[in-house]
């Protein structure tokens, strides 16, 4: 977009605002543009995300590799690459950090589908 | 383990046991004892404790070498590419005042989804890696000590591996990190959703820890054609940055803006950038200033780039900073070399301590011209702002290229950054989080439906790596060929017979440079100086830069090149330091024999002050050990001073002798001598030369006992005059 210096005009609602006014309608268009990018934050997830949190568990960055693509490969993303962990350690009766470790190396991973009834939203 | 001051750090120990090694610390660090002091004669009072082992600016040495730190936190931009090195130039840097080492990350890894392993070696930066980390984070931790200061550590939380880089460096004790998720799509094309997503769990996990996080913004300074045009812009881009992280869970306080003056002289730009700083810290007033210095305007100039930088740092005085972040003079020309961090670093503490209170006596006039220029950047950032909304948000104005456009907002000139919603590294890669989705960790940001009734969220797993630790796995290395281990090896025979090797980055790398004035026109002393390069034997030879001193009259030329060798110490000749007597002793000895001596500038010669500097009493010159000096002037002809020695029954004749043209010192000195074996009193008589260009060697040769130059001090003299008095008694 091609634009001349129209400040003088723009400006003009600005003008009677005092300091403290113009400084606060700053913040409260800041926290409008915002306020969507959190929400969007709030109701999603990515593979990083998703690494990081194996991550938290004590995976290595390897294993978190090794679980989130085939997590991304199976839709699966959306129920949290831990969860997916948790739910296989307990279904096979393992500990959580051995059960991963088979899901890094792309194994029970039909087991994993099934437990959550046919995947989430790819 | 503990640092010796006087032996180099040892690399492998820092390797060593490394899977265990555990931060001590894991906050960000600001200075302690901020306010007044009083050090030397003088009350400091924007000034913080002081270092237990440091070194001092040059002059301190007029002042007690005192060393004042000030109240800001001073940031260092170390990144050769080798993390061995890099740990090195961080323990120079510390000793000059700087606690906060940034470490700039290696070329393209904003677009590795996932953690590095390893210790590669990096591009214009370090490979960010968990064993790098580490070790990094353990060197600091015994250069602190050393220092007696806690030191920040701090490097990049952006790409498209943020949430993961966050948690990496949440365990590892790393204190600061850049994170702005409109940095990745700006200037790395990371998708635009993906970068918010994830900035928002990074920020969560970087909270945890009280990390201090820095913003993006200055890289819009950077990359604009004309920088301070960007004013508004920046302020918007702080503001979506800053409310963004406070909802995420940083707290203000720990939220610092990356803030650039945007222009650089020849631009009038205290004018321009000052009323900037202003309307930012109004604006902004309860978050932190990291204020950094521009880059937009540098040549290869260092001492342009140095000038630039004391402009900004008189912003920073004038305004505030509570990290006061510094370029080396060099970056116009490469990535920056061991010694211009530590130049950087001083040129920060020098102008900062040298502007001490000055806010105390200079105000900034408010109203009026500046008080203008505040208001209307700051009407200038709302109407952004209302423009953002009014397109439909944030992602509609980066697609519409309302960002880095080149225009004074609401001017645009049509050449912004534009970026696709569903374009960039990572599109489409976001999903949805389903009803049931669950993260058994702490501190995760955003929707978790996790068990009721836990106390915390990783109970399902019996604590994450941030309740327990010892689940941290730490991956040593992947790469057989390039990592640490190889690269010490390369340079095993330095290191371990102590060869010596000049080197500007890495060790053993031999660059070294040379600065030449040519009296050509610039095109040819620039392949002249290549070519005087070679024929002094270096390799690689470049020209670094170049300066204009007059079309026909000449060209100042500096020169990069390599040696090929290296000097085995033990090969060496390194005379001894001469001892110097005791002060009770010199004047024992001056006193009980009633030791007379001449003293005179000597030829058509005026310059009196390096003389009165060796006499007087209160300079701590000889007269204050007993001796009984007879100065004679300036401008005195040697004969008149050898017939005052005679007439006084002198014991010792001091000459000074600063004028050298034509060599017209050296002659004098000759003179002396042998005047006084005409006169017969040369086996009497100690004769001493002095001046700025006399040394020891030349004086000796003239036929005089000794010379004594540049840095000599009264003692030095007393203490040879009695020392070889006692040898002639014998």
């Amino acid at each position: 977009m091609h634009r001349p210096d129209d400040f003088q005009e723009r400006r003009k609602h600005l003008e009677g605002l005092s300091e403290e006014e113009l400084e606060k309608r700053f913040w409260d268009l800041a926290e409008k543009i915002v306020d969507p990018l959190l929400e969007l934050a709030y109701k999603n997830t990515s593979p990083s995300i998703e690494r990081s949190v194996l991550l938290r568990m004590g995976f290595s960055s390897i294993e978190a590799n090794g679980i989130v693509d085939n997590c991304v490969k199976k839709g699966l993303l959306g129920k949290g690459a831990g969860h997916a962990v948790l739910k296989f350690a307990k279904e096979k009766d393992m500990d959580y950090l051995a059960a991963g470790k088979l899901l890094a190396e792309g194994k029970g991973w039909d087991e994993v589908e099934t437990l959550f009834q046919g995947g989430g939203a790819r | 383990m503990k640092l010796d001051k006087d032996k180099k750090i040892d690399i492998k120990e820092i390797l060593k046991d490394l899977e265990s090694y555990r931060p001590r610390r894991k906050e960000w660090h600001w200075r302690e004892g901020v306010g007044k002091r009083k050090l030397h004669s003088f009350e400091y009072r924007e000034v913080s404790d002081g270092l237990t082992n440091s070194v001092p600016l040059p002059a301190a040495k007029y002042f007690d070498n005192i060393d004042p730190q000030p109240d800001c936190v001073i940031t260092t931009e170390i990144a050769s590419g080798r993390f061995e090195d890099d740990i090195r130039r961080m323990r120079m840097a510390a000793w000059h005042g700087a606690d906060h080492m940034m470490v700039i990350r290696t070329a393209g890894q904003s677009h590795f989804d996932g953690l590095i392993e390893g210790t590669p070696e990096g591009v214009g930066g370090v490979p960010i890696t968990r064993k790098q980390v580490r070790a990094t984070r353990k060197a600091l931790d015994l250069i602190e000590d050393e220092v007696g200061r806690p030191i920040n550590f701090h490097s990049y939380i952006s790409g498209v591996a943020g949430p993961e880089i966050a948690v990496m460096f949440a365990e590892e004790g790393v204190n600061g990190a850049h994170q702005d998720p409109q940095y990745n799509v700006l200037y790395r094309n990371v998708n635009m959703v993906r970068s918010f997503v994830d900035a928002a769990v990074a920020k969560k996990v970087m909270a945890s820890t009280d990390m201090a996080q820095i913003d993006g913004a200055h890289n819009a300074n950077a990359t604009a054609r004309e920088a301070w045009k960007v004013m508004p812009e920046l302020m918007v881009q702080h503001a979506i940055n800053s409310i963004f992280s406070l909802k995420v869970g940083i707290k203000k306080e720990n939220i610092c803006l990356s803030t650039v003056p945007p222009t650089a002289p020849p631009a009038p730009c205290m004018r321009i950038d000052l009323p900037y700083a202003v309307a930012l810290r109004e604006l902004f007033k309860d978050f932190k200033m990291r204020a950094q210095m521009n880059t937009r305007y540098m040549e290869a100039c260092t001492r342009e780039a140095t000038v630039t930088h004391v402009l900004n740092l008189m912003i920073s005085r004038l305004t505030s900073a509570d990290i006061q972040s510094t370029i080396t003079p060099d970056e116009g020309r490469n990535v920056p070399w061991h010694y211009n961090n530590i130049n950087a670093v001083n040129t920060a503490k020098q102008s900062l301590v040298g502007m001490d209170g000055l806010r105390d006596i200079v105000e900034i006039r408010r109203d009026g011209e500046l008080g203008d220029k505040v208001r209307e950047l700051k009407e200038r950032a709302v109407l952004f702002m209302e423009e953002i909304i009014e397109v439909g948000g944030y992602f509609k104005a980066v697609e519409e290229g309302f960002f880095v456009d080149s225009g004074y907002y609401p001017e645009r000139n049509g050449d912004g950054i534009a970026r696709e919603i569903d374009g960039g590294i990572g599109a489409g890669t976001v999903v949805q989080r389903d009803e049931d989705y669950m993260a058994p960790v702490c501190h995760h940001f955003g929707y978790n439906n996790l068990p009721e009734g836990l106390d915390k969220a990783c109970n399902p797993i019996e604590g994450c790596t941030f309740c327990n630790p010892e689940k941290i796995v730490f991956i040593d290395e992947l790469d057989e060929n390039d990592n640490v281990n190889v690269r010490l090896e390369e340079t095993a025979e330095i290191r371990e017979k102590g060869l010596i090797k000049p080197e500007v980055e890495w060790c053993g790398d031999g660059i070294v440079s040379l600065n030449l004035f040519l009296p050509v026109e610039e095109r040819t002393a620039e392949f002249a100086a290549i070519e005087i390069g070679k024929k002094m034997g270096l390799e690689d030879v470049e020209v670094m830069n170049k300066q204009v001193m007059h079309p026909a009259e000449g060209t100042y030329v500096e020169v990069k090149g390599k040696v090929t060798f290296a000097i085995d110490p033990s090969t060496l000749e390194i005379p001894e330091e001469e001892e110097t007597l005791s002060e009770d002793e010199i004047r024992e000895y001056a006193t009980k024999n009633k030791i007379k001596v001449v003293c005179a500038t000597v030829g058509e010669d005026e310059h009196s002050v390096g003389m009165r500097e060796i006499i007087d009493i209160k300079h701590g010159g000889i007269e204050g050990f007993g001796f009984e000096c007879h100065y004679l002037g300036t401008s005195v002809p040697v004969e008149k001073v050898v017939d005052a020695a005679i007439e006084l029954d002198a014991r010792a004749i001091l000459i000074s002798t600063i004028i050298t043209h034509a060599d017209i010192h050296r002659i004098n000195m000759q003179r002396l001598h042998n005047l006084c074996v005409e006169k017969g009193i040369r086996d009497k008589v100690v004769l001493i030369g002095g001046g700025t260009q006399v040394t020891n060697e030349i004086a000796v040769e003239s036929g005089l006992d000794a010379g004594f130059g540049r840095g000599a001090k009264g003692i030095h003299v007393a203490s040879f005059l009695v020392k070889k008095l006692e040898e002639m008694e014998v």
